[in-house]
Order: C-alpha cells, then sequence, then structure tokens
C-alpha cells in the first residue's frame, strides 16, 4: 500500500500528514492530527459520535476514506469556537441546557446540529428531531439537546436581527 | 449555599469544545504498543488444537499469548476465581479471549486477531434457562429462596388466584465510550490508565495478575464516556492484558475493544423468566405470593449472586406483602456473563410485582391504581415534637405495629401514596384513562394505553463492608481547593455535587474547588461508584475531610483574633470573624505561615446496615429512594409499531443536591429504562453467538423515540436519613420508571381484546411482539 503525502483542509488551516488509502478519517482526524474532540463510538456508521462536516455536510468520518476528504473544507467540533475563543450559540446552549452528560456523544451532536442550522436556521423541534436521527446518546435522553438546538438557534436569529 | 443551586456538568466546557479528555485521547509515550483478542467461535468445547502461527507471522506483531504461556493464568473475576484470562482447555461461551495480541498498532493487533486457527471438540452448549435448569448448571447449590408468612396457605386459601410467566429480556450498554484501558510500565510497579467504576478493583486485579503488592500498582480514572454498571468488573481483562504485556515488553500498552468485540465478549443486563401466582380478595389485595426467578447469569458468577439477591430484594417494590414467597435460580449457560447493570437486579425485581399488579386489576376490571393504593405500604409516620401523635392516636407509639418488607426491614419512610396522588393529579390521570378509553371504542386500527409505575429503590451496597468511602482535600496557601475522592465520574455529575459539597463548607465559589481524577494513590480501598451511592458517600467522606480543615483554620482564627471558634464563619469566599472579614484566601497564607496543617483526609461509613444474605434478613439499606411515572403510548395494530406519547414523571431525590444533574438523570434513566423494555432486545442464535452485536441491528432508543410530551419534576422534600445535605441517590432508581411505558404497551394491546385474555406481553416489547399479542386478543 502507497503512503503520500495528505493534505487537509481542518477548521480552516492546511494540515498535512501521510495517509494510507485505506485509512478512514476518524483515525486521520484522531491519531494522525491530533484532533480527539471527534470521537470514535461504533466505528459502523450507526451512532454519530465521529460526525465531521465536509463542505458544510454533516459525514460519519468513521465510514469515509481519508483520501476522498482532501479536496473538502472539514470542521471539527475544535473549530466551532471563535478565533477570540468566544463560544459558539450552540456550544453556549449545550451548557446551559445540561445537554451533555458523559460527553461522548456531544461532538457529534453539535456538528450535526451545526449543519442543521446553517441550512435551516428556524427549525421546529421535528426538524431538529429529524436532523439528530442519526446520533444516539445513551445518557441524556435526548430532551436536553433538542432543548438546546432550538435554544441556539433562537439566540443566532436574535444576534442576527440585532446585526441587520 | 452551593449545594442545591443546579449548575452545569463541571466538564460542560471541557465536552462541548472537544477539550475533555477520555482515555483514548490521551497522548501515549512513542513506542505504545496495541493489544487485542482472538475470540472463540465455539459456545462450549474443548480446545483441541491451537496454531497461531499466521497471527504471529502478521505485519507489526510483537507477542501472542495464549494460555500456554501462561505458568499461573491471570483471573478477572470480581467474586471468585473462575475467570481466565485466556481461555484454559475449554471455552464457555463464543466471545470468549482465547489468545491475545501485541502489536504495533491498533488495526495490526485486530488484524492479526482474525487469524488464529482453533479446533474444538464441541461440548453440549447450554443457552436457555431450561437448558441449565435441566442441566441443574448453577451457581450456588440450588436456588435461594426467602419467605416470610406462609405464601402457601394464604394463596390455597384465597378467593381467587392470578397466575403467569414472564420472560424479559437483557440489556446491551451501549456506554457510547466502549471498553479500554492503558498500563505504562514504572521502575518498580506499573500504572494503569482504564476507563472504569471501580479503579481499586482495577488495582487489585493488576497486582494479583502481576504478583506485586497493590502499592506497586496505581490506577487512574479520569472520567468515562458512560458506564450504566457496564464498567464495574468488564474493564478488568483489558487492564491485567495491557499490564502483562508492558510487564514482559517493558513498553506501554493500550487495549480498546472495537463496538463489535465489545458486544460480543462483555455481559449484559440479566435477562430472566419470572414465573408468579398470587392469592388475592374480590377487592385486588393480595394474600399471599409466589415468585419464581430464573435468571441467566452466562458463564461465570462475576456479580450474579448480588444481582440476583437484589432482584428478591425489590420483589415487593412499594406493596406490603405479609406472606410471600421468592425463589432464585442463578443458571449458568454458555453466554456472556451478564453483569452489573443500571439497577443492579432491581428493575428485574420490580418489573415482576407490577406485572402482578397490573394482572389483578385486568381480572378484576379496575384501574391498576386502584390495586396498587390498596396494597401500598403505610405513609411514613410524621415523628417528632410538633406532630401532635399522642400515647393512644394512629400514629402512638403503643400502636405501632411495624410493616416490614419480604426481608424483615421496617419501611419507615414511605412516601409513594403521596407521590401518586401528587402525579396523578399533575397529570391528569383519571380524566385521560377516561378520555383514552372512549377514544379507543371509536378508532379500530390505532390503540391507546396509559399506565403508572410507582418506584422505590433501596439504596446501600447489599455487601455492606463497600458501604465506606474515602475523599482527600488541600487547601493551598492561596485559597485554592484541591478535591480527590474514591468515586469515578461517568457523565452522573458526581464530581460537581462532591465540589458543591465541599464549597460549602468553605463558603466559596464551587468554580474554586479543583476536580481532578480518581485516583488510588491518593485515596486507597474505595468502593465501585455503583449501587447510586456515589454522591452519598463520596460526598459526605469530602465534607468530612472539608470540616476538619475549616476547624482546624477556624481555631487558628479565633486563637489569632481572641474570640470563641464559634464566632468564625465561613461564607460568601469570605471569613467572618465576629465584626471582622477577611477573604478565605487571606486566612488560608496565615494558617500556612502559622503552621497549620491545611490538607486532610475524611472518611464516612454508612451506618445502620446489616444484611445476612442467606437468610435474606436485616436492613440492606439505610434509605429508600422513591418516583412515579405515568406513560401514555398508542400502538398501530396493523404493523405493531407504535409510539410514546407522553410521559410524566414526578421523582424523590430528597433535598437535591444539583436539580439540573438530577432531573437530567431522571430522563436519561427513564428513557434508557423504557429502552430496556420496548426496542433493546438482543438475540443469540442457535449455536450460541449473540446475532445482535451492533447499533446496526440492536436498537438503541433515538431521539423520535424520546416521548414528545415529557414533564419531569423532582419531589423535593429532605431525606429522613442523615445523608448529605439530605439528599437521595438518583442515578438507578428512576430507571425503573420506564417500566410504565412497557404496561402502556400492554394496556394498548389490551383494548384490542374484550377482556377475557390478558395480553400477557414478554419484554422487550418489540412491533413483532406487540403485534402477536394483538392477534392472539383477536383469536379469542
Ligand atoms: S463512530 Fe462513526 S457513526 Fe459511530
Ligand atoms: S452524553 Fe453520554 S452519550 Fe450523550
Amino acid at each position: 500500500m502507497s503512503k503520500r503525502i495528505g493534505s487537509f483542509a481542518v477548521n480552516g488551516k492546511k494540515r498535512d500528514t501521510i495517509i494510507e488509502p485505506h485509512m478512514l478519517l476518524v483515525d486521520v482526524i484522531r491519531d494522525s492530527l491530533g484532533l480527539t474532540g471527534t470521537k470514535r463510538a461504533c466505528a459502523s456508521g450507526n451512532c454519530g459520535a465521529c460526525t465531521v462536516l465536509a463542505d458544510g455536510q454533516p459525514v460519519c468520518s468513521c465510514l469515509t476514506l481519508a483520501v476522498c476528504s482532501q479536496d473538502k473544507a472539514l470542521e471539527t467540533v475544535e473549530g466551532l469556537r471563535a478565533a477570540d475563543g468566544t463560544l459558539h450559540p450552540l456550544q453556549q446552549a449545550f451548557i446551559e441546557h445540561c445537554a451533555a452528560q458523559c460527553g461522548y456523544c456531544t461532538a457529534g451532536m453539535l456538528m450535526t446540529s451545526k449543519a442543521l442550522l446553517d441550512a435551516n436556521p428556524r427549525p421546529s423541534r421535528e426538524d431538529v428531531k429529524r436532523a439528530l436521527s442519526g446520533n444516539i446518546c445513551r445518557c441524556t435522553g435526548y430532551v436536553k439537546i433538542i432543548d438546546a438546538v432550538l435554544d441556539a438557534a433562537q439566540k443566532i436569529n436574535a444576534a442576527r436581527e440585532v446585526a441587520a | 449555599m452551593t449545594m442545591g443551586k443546579p449548575l452545569p456538568h463541571d466538564s460542560a466546557p471541557l465536552h462541548v469544545t472537544g477539550q475533555a479528555r477520555y482515555l483514548d485521547d490521551l497522548p501515549l509515550p512513542a513506542g505504545t504498543l496495541h493489544a487485542a483478542f482472538g475470540l472463540s467461535t465455539c459456545a462450549h468445547g474443548t480446545i483441541t488444537a491451537i496454531d497461531l502461527s499466521a497471527v504471529k507471522a502478521a505485519p507489526g506483531v510483537l507477542k501472542v499469548y495464549a494460555a500456554a504461556d501462561f505458568t499461573e493464568m491471570p483471573d478477572c473475576s470480581p467474586s471468585t476465581h473462575d475467570e481466565p484470562l485466556l481461555a484454559t482447555g475449554t471455552v464457555h461461551y463464543i466471545g470468549q479471549p482465547v489468545f491475545l495480541v501485541i502489536a504495533d498498532t491498533h488495526l495490526n493487533a485486530r488484524k492479526a486477531a482474525r487469524l488464529g486457527r482453533i479446533t474444538y471438540a464441541d461440548l453440549p452448549a447450554l443457552l436457555t434457562v431450561d437448558d441449565a435448569l435441566k442441566a441443574n448448571s448453577r451457581f450456588e447449590q440450588g436456588p435461594i429462596i426467602w419467605t416470610k408468612g406462609d405464601a402457601t396457605r394464604a394463596i390455597a386459601t384465597a378467593p381467587q388466584i392470578i397466575e403467569g410467566t414472564m420472560e424479559v429480556g437483557g440489556q446491551e450498554h451501549f456506554y457510547l465510550e466502549g471498553q479500554i484501558a492503558a498500563a505504562l510500565p514504572q521502575e518498580d510497579g506499573v500504572h494503569i490508565y482504564s476507563s472504569t467504576q471501580h479503579p481499586t478493583e482495577i488495582q487489585h486485579k493488576v497486582a494479583h495478575a502481576l504478583h506485586l503488592p497493590m502499592s506497586a500498582v496505581r490506577v487512574e480514572t479520569r472520567r468515562m464516556g458512560g458506564g450504566f454498571g457496564g464498567k464495574e468488573s468488564q474493564g478488568n481483562a483489558l487492564a491485567i492484558a495491557c499490564a502483562v504485556a508492558a510487564r514482559d515488553l517493558n513498553k506501554p500498552c493500550k487495549m480498546r475493544y472495537d463496538r463489535d468485540d465489545d458486544m460480543m465478549i462483555t455481559g449484559k443486563r440479566h435477562d430472566l423468566r419470572i414465573t408468579y401466582r398470587a392469592g388475592i380478595d374480590a377487592n385486588g389485595r393480595i394474600l399471599g405470593l409466589d415468585f419464581t426467578h430464573l435468571i441467566r447469569c452466562g458463564w461465570a458468577q462475576d456479580l450474579s449472586l448480588a444481582v440476583a439477591d437484589r432482584a428478591m430484594l425489590h420483589a415487593d417494590n412499594c406493596y406490603h406483602l405479609p406472606d410471600i414467597r421468592i425463589e432464585s435460580h442463578r443458571l449458568k449457560t454458555n453466554t456472556q456473563s451478564a453483569t452489573a447493570y443500571r439497577g443492579f437486579g432491581g428493575p428485574q425485581g420490580i418489573v415482576g410485582i407490577e406485572r402482578v399488579i397490573d394482572h389483578i386489576a385486568f381480572a378484576l376490571k379496575k384501574d391498576p391504581n386502584a390495586i396498587r393504593k390498596l396494597n401500598y405500604y403505610r405513609a411514613a409516620e410524621p415523628t417528632g415534637p410538633g406532630t401532635g401523635h399522642r400515647i393512644g392516636s394512629t400514629y402512638s407509639p403503643k400502636n405501632h405495629i411495624p410493616q416490614t418488607t419480604p426481608y424483615f426491614m421496617e419501611v419507615e419512610d414511605f412516601i409513594g401514596q403521596d407521590i401518586t396522588d401528587a402525579l396523578e393529579k399533575s397529570s391528569n390521570y383519571a380524566a385521560r384513562r377516561a378520555e383514552i378509553a372512549a377514544w379507543n371504542s371509536t378508532n379500530p386500527i390505532l390503540k391507546r394505553g396509559i399506565a403508572f409505575t410507582p418506584v422505590k429503590f433501596g439504596i446501600s451496597f447489599t455487601l455492606t463492608w463497600l458501604n465506606q468511602a474515602g475523599a482527600l482535600v488541600h487547601v493551598y496557601q492561596d485559597g485554592s481547593i484541591h478535591l480527590n475522592h474514591g468515586g469515578t465520574e461517568m457523565g452522573q455529575g458526581l464530581n460537581q455535587k462532591v465540589a458543591q459539597v465541599a464549597a460549602q463548607v468553605f463558603g466559596v465559589d464551587t468554580a474554586q474547588v479543583k476536580i481532578t481524577a480518581t485516583d488510588t494513590a491518593k485515596v486507597p480501598n474505595t468502593s465501585a461508584t455503583a449501587a447510586s451511592s456515589g454522591a452519598d458517600m463520596n460526598g459526605m467522606a469530602a465534607q468530612n475531610a472539608c470540616e476538619i480543615i475549616r476547624q482546624r483554620m477556624a481555631d487558628f482564627l479565633a486563637n489569632k483574633l481572641g474570640l470563641p471558634a464559634a464566632k468564625i464563619q465561613f461564607q460568601n469566599g469570605e471569613v467572618r470573624a465576629g465584626a471582622e472579614t477577611f477573604p478565605f484566601a487571606q486566612v488560608a497564607a496565615w494558617a500556612y505561615q502559622a503552621r497549620i496543617y491545611l490538607s486532610s483526609t475524611g472518611f464516612y461509613a454508612t451506618p445502620k446496615i446489616t444484611w445476612d444474605r442467606v437468610k435474606g434478613q436485616g436492613r440492606p439499606f439505610l434509605y429508600f429512594a422513591y418516583g412515579a411515572a405515568i406513560t401514555e403510548v398508542v400502538i398501530d395494530t396493523l404493523t405493531g409499531e407504535n409510539r410514546i406519547l407522553r410521559t410524566d414523571i414526578l421523582h424523590d431525590a430528597g433535598t437535591s443536591l444539583n436539580p439540573a444533574l438530577d432531573i437530567g438523570q431522571v430522563e436519561g434513566a427513564y428513557v434508557q429504562g423504557a429502552g430496556w423494555l420496548t426496542t433493546e432486545e438482543l438475540v443469540w442464535n442457535a449455536k450460541g453467538a449473540l446475532s445482535t452485536h451492533a447499533p446496526s441491528t440492536y436498537k438503541i432508543p433515538a431521539c423520535s423515540d424520546r416521548p414528545p410530551i415529557f414533564n419531569v419534576a423532582l419531589w423535593d422534600k429532605p431525606n429522613r436519613e442523615d445523608t448529605v445535605g439530605k439528599s437521595k441517590a438518583v442515578g438507578e432508581p428512576p430507571f425503573n420508571l420506564g417500566i410504565s411505558a412497557f404496561l402502556a404497551l400492554s394496556d394498548a394491546i389490551a383494548a384490542t381484546g374484550d377482556g377475557s385474555r390478558y395480553p400477557s406481553l414478554d419484554a422487550p416489547a418489540t412491533p413483532e411482539r406487540i403485534l402477536m399479542a394483538v392477534q392472539a386478543q383477536r383469536d379469542v
């Protein structure tokens, strides 16, 4: 198997690392690039813990080959904060609503929710439920997660209106 | 006051930024090795040949171990010496580790582990409780039987008998973070990182395996990505495997089960068959009751005896049963060794008696809650001065005839009746029941159902000596506080609760208390963070340590200022001494300079408890935690599909230490409990292989399974026992509330029939089971 240099655009930064054709995106992100916020929980595309955004779309990084992700803009949970450290409204809402217990599903939940809010700034409860249908949380029973996403959406919209 | 504040989880800012470090995220030294197990593909058999040449030749492999490579096989069992790290001659289930591969990468280890050539001579495999019963394959000589009164006679002379059988499935923990451990060789021992609820057990087992004193093994656990009981004993094998390899190769070694391996290797919740026979009077009062539990324990003993005991201990739930007999068979089968899972047998006991109540109500055509109230324990008696109970009154000490559980513990704190009344009212139960009945009579395809479940859950470990905890607290000269205790964090917010206790004692902000990883080198001889006892016990131990330091600081300051120590108060980040106030940090600095020792350990041993498990008598619990839930569901009678429509919960957390965290526990526990009895089905094939070993085939509740209307409230009244801040344990009790979802499905099924045949639904109530039960109603 041929090793080669892979080039990735992660959270707005260009990162080079050695990859092999069989390598999964989750392993490259975690093990090669050291971005361990993205979790590996089922490694079979069934739990959503490994969700990252590729060109704004949520993908299971455990099912995605790293080689195929080189021309995409990748976003992980580490990139959610603003450059000055200000938390994204989703992060703030997850804290305030106690939407994370053990926290292992949280990165995936946040990234899936970000993709939703980017595409649909005013989601209904039903929309949130549908968007998160591929993300498993074993701890919270989902109530606080949905509340947090709806609250974040509202805050983002309110901030936009003030700015406009 | 910091106790009682609804603060978010202490790690929340780390969780949401991806900075919270779990074991798999820790940077380990370069050259760290990776381990994987090769697994048995035979449910029961003798190993006749084992060829590992391909494994050894695989890329990156450094060492391969099988039974022959050990002069003494390390043992992984938390109870008795029956779990060899690797199979020795005989395999006992499909998924049992047979050999161990150590390689340069995780992937290489995993790939090599698939290359073993093992041949087996099949032995008869006992897969079901019937198989095991027939072969008399069990733990302990025979069934454990507890009796109170004379159930046989009471049933024989009762006007009516209600009887039945119920299968109750097991449950996969599916902690999102799988099992994982790492071992780093030290110059005179080993340092273990483990995702475990029980660091002391890991320390003990690793020390035993390496023939080291426990003092040479240090185990650290910062946090787990979920535990639910699945990390009480199931992490032992990984830690031992890593420790052995680290010693032999003198390199760090890490092991992580991939999800499939995790589900194939590790134990799950015990499934069981419950048989019941109740003698009742015309009103539905239970006169005599006989339960039999056939519990499938799997191949090794693990914690099964205590789990099965706890199922017996909860066979009464909220009901006073003067004449009762409980027979419990702990059956040994060729399947994964069933283990601790949130509730630890309690839910299996409670689901049995709730089924009996439901069955009685069906037979008498009454509201099940009428039957419940008739059989409830007597309400807790108001005590103490001012309650106005004179000699001769109902609550007079002279008239006091205690009501006891089937194990002869007096029930002194029963509040089930009050909670029931409050919840019935807030959820509009009676009117909704009537409305649902009317709706069902006009809707032939969809049917709705509603059900109530109360819970009384005993708090304390039944193994009495486990009811102890330690803490270590330092106050530094700048006033910052370092807190360590024996409990482990698995998402429940234990560290935050204990920090709130510490902050309260010193009168400082919770953020000023630094929470640190659980570490056997700081607090020794800890118990598992289990039995919901984490905050109860570690909170008390931390309080003890903090109070010792605070007393020293107060004595010092009083002495310095010439005041009585009672005049010194710690609040709002300050120390008030008579008319003066000083910053806490100032007092800490002065105390340090005056050579006052600002560090202390703290200790707690739960009072009042005594327990004889063989006789089944004593006071195994310090107190009970209560709660109740009402669930409404709808089923599609053509497909068996179903939905939860609404859930209302009122749960007793005593005076909550942190209502935000407690409500989160209640919500999560309910959804997990409902999952256990509805969607989560474990299937073993005819050869004994678990077919549902991935989330693609094992259905964990998802976002859409959560009730769209979900009203959760806490019953905010102090614990009558002297617990930390008068709070009550909250991890396990609300799990049982999920039973209401199951009974609501049964209620909806009953609505499809003419009332002559009880649905007798088995759990989990999957769409298939519901459809079959509907069919059975229509075949009447
Ligand atoms: S780890 Fe990728 S979906 Fe579960
Ligand atoms: S918080 Fe533990 S899995 Fe979601």
